[in-house]
């Protein structure tokens, strides 16, 4: 990856300060996002990974250095041309209370609308795909309070899919929910990039699920990205340790071949 | 997934929200989405509280009959009708319904910023700001109506900034709005408690109705007054009611839509700001419309998110028929509509949570 300004990826940041008020989380950060890719953003609690993201999503603005979209500045873009270009799904998105799941979903099409232009037959359709191809179409007419955490988190993607961007940023989508839900969410993910042919960022907690579906995995550490690149090559028993101060061994996940991490045992010797 | 997913592109039901209708004039290059339970309950509330208003304006000691009263409006018919409608009970009922209007979109749009049904101008310290400043004018200058006017609405402004100020860290959270909003409000009560202990016996007395709210004796110059505001306030907040739609959303989300997050809360804060203000001058601090109409509007509407115009034409009709009680309820004597928005206005809230949480919901 080029530190330099000729990176013709569409999203990337360099020489990224990022902060929140005085305190610095991250200094001279450089990122690239493969066109494409599958992209996970992993690392310890706290280590800056939501930050790098709010920064691609241009919701922190660095404090020195900039990110680019589409090969421009992307605080130069009107804020509704971002997203057309960027879905974001946040960590702390609100459903206002009753809302419906048609109603929210059809919230994704802001960026497209207009004062006279409000809800147009496009809009209609994009909304009956984005439901459907994230499997609410039977929840249309319910009310969002009444769902489940996974089916509210499907509703959520839902919503940034009626973008119809190119490029979505998730931020810990997995957060919250049950192994089996955060395992649907995932290959709900997978099906987005594999067939529909988004770019996927996404910020995860478990390194398995990322080693398991990231095309493209970034590790943080305090701020600073220590490793990148596909799975195989990146995740290994020193790299874990060295991040995130675990012993571990790496063995082939047996149902996919990825790298998977399996602690090393320290329970207490039993005679 | 991979189910759904060889579904398509098999013929779908399409899918506008559940309670609208789209509307798509000019071959769909307009596209508008109607919400009819919306309109029909803006409806009815115009109708109501524009009966009210025929209602108030007919009642009292000298009795216009209900037939005469469009046309006295006008100013047609017999002497006496013209004269109490049109320079006494007229200007009176549409100070009601214009301060009712504002006190209802200002309330709808704080509690949209805040994300809290709590977030209204009563709890987050304005009406406490402009009650202390208008009874400072009272007390320290002996102002007149005019005084008190500028009072409040200099005390409500300048509240509203410290507590913007105060509650700001990347951007505005609700809960912190509401918190600091409530210690602004106590530390405000304490500063006009200190002002009573040391006025005279008569102003002290002015002050404390003043504070209950009231339209006793409002004229023409009131109705001008909030109307004017109504229109140019509203009016800007009525064209940011989408953004503030989306506002409900979380910042990160509405901004990830592409809503300029931090002008649209500015501009929508101090108008609505000013909408209070100028509503608290006209007619003093009337509790519990700003909080109870937007809730009140909301849950008839079924429309998941504020709707302003939902919210004016509750907040109007509110304060219409509240004023009617007040002027008739122990006739002759007119009692402050201070006094019945809270009873009518925090009964009609208290009954609609308790039936929620009985429903399981909020």
């Amino acid at each position: 990856m080029s530190t330099n300004g000729h990176d013709d990826t569409r999203l990337n940041g360099h020489g990224l300060t990022l902060a929140y008020d005085q305190r610095v989380i991250s200094r001279d950060l450089g990122v690239s996002i493969p066109d494409n890719s599958f992209t996970v953003i992993v690392g310890p609690n706290a280590c800056g990974k939501s930050t790098l993201l709010r920064a691609l999503s241009r919701t922190l603005k660095p404090a020195d250095g900039e990110v680019h979209l589409d090969g421009k500045a992307i605080g130069s873009y009107p804020a509704k041309e971002v997203a057309r270009r960027l879905g974001l799904l946040p960590q702390s998105s609100v459903a206002p209370d009753g809302i419906g799941v048609a109603d929210l979903v059809s919230r994704g099409r802001y960026p497209h609308q207009g004062f006279l232009r409000q809800w147009s037959a496009e809009d209609e359709a994009v909304v009956t795909d984005a439901m459907e191809a994230t499997g609410v179409t039977d929840l249309a007419d319910r009310s969002v309070d009444e769902l489940s955490g996974g089916q509210r988190q499907r509703v959520w993607l839902a919503m940034v899919l009626a973008q119809q961007t190119p490029l979505l940023l998730l931020d810990e989508p997995t957060t919250y929910l049950d192994i089996a839900h955060q395992m649907d969410v995932l290959d709900l993910c997978a099906d987005l990039h594999h067939n529909r042919g988004h770019t996927l960022v996404a910020v995860l907690h478990d390194l398995n699920h990322a080693a398991r579906y990231a095309t493209h995995l970034v590790v943080m550490k305090d701020g600073a990205i220590v490793a990148q690149g596909a799975p195989e090559d990146v995740v290994t028993a020193g790299l874990v340790e060295e991040v995130f101060g675990l012993p571990v061994r790496v063995v082939p996940d047996p149902e996919t071949k990825t790298p998977m991490i399996v602690p090393v045992d320290r329970r207490p010797q039993r005679a | 997934m991979s189910d759904t997913l060889s579904k398509r592109p098999g013929p779908a039901r399409s899918h506008a929200p559940h309670g609208t209708v789209p509307v798509r004039p000019l071959r769909g290059r307009l596209s508008f989405l109607a919400r009819p339970r919306t309109l029909a309950v803006v409806l009815v509330l115009v109708l109501v509280s524009a009966f009210t208003l025929a209602l108030s304006v007919s009642v009292g000691d000298y009795e216009v009959p209900l037939s005469a009263v469009p046309a006295a409006i006008f100013g047609y018919g017999e002497h006496l009708d013209v004269f109490f409608v049109q320079d006494t009970r007229l200007p009176r009922a549409l100070t009601a319904l214009g301060v009712g209007a504002a006190l209802g979109v200002a309330g709808a749009v704080f509690q949209s910023l805040s994300r809290n049904a709590l977030g209204s101008p009563d709890i987050i310290g304005f009406t406490s700001g402009a009650a202390t400043g208008a009874v400072a004018a009272i007390l320290a200058f002996g102002a007149g109506r005019l005084g008190v006017s500028l009072g409040a609405i200099a005390g409500g402004l300048i509240t509203a900034a410290v507590v913007y100020l105060l509650a700001m860290k990347n951007g505005v959270q609700g809960y912190r709005l509401v918190l600091v909003g409530i210690g602004i409000s106590a530390m405000l009560s304490s500063v006009r408690d200190y002002l009573m202990t040391r006025a005279e016996l008569t102003d002290a007395l002015g002050a404390q109705i003043w504070m209950i709210g009231s339209l006793n004796g409002r004229g023409w110059a009131e109705v001008a007054a909030v109307w004017i505001a109504f229109v140019l306030l509203g009016g800007v907040l009525f064209a940011y009611a989408r953004r503030l739609r989306f506002m409900e959303l979380g910042d990160d989300t509405a901004r990830g839509l592409g809503v300029n997050t931090r002008s649209t809360q500015i501009v929508a804060f101090a108008a609505a700001s000013a909408l209070t203000g100028a509503a608290i001058a006209v007619a003093g601090p009337i509790g519990f419309v700003a909080l109870a109409a937007p809730q009140l509007a909301r849950r008839l509407t079924r429309s998941g998110g504020t709707t302003l115009v939902g919210a004016a034409a509750m907040g109007a009709t509110l304060l219409v028929v509240a004023d009617l009680v007040a002027l008739r309820a122990l006739a002759p004597t007119q009692l402050p509509v201070g006094v019945v928005t809270a009873v009518i206005g925090g009964t009609y809230l208290i009954w609609l949570l308790y039936t929620e949480w009985r429903g399981g919901r909020a």
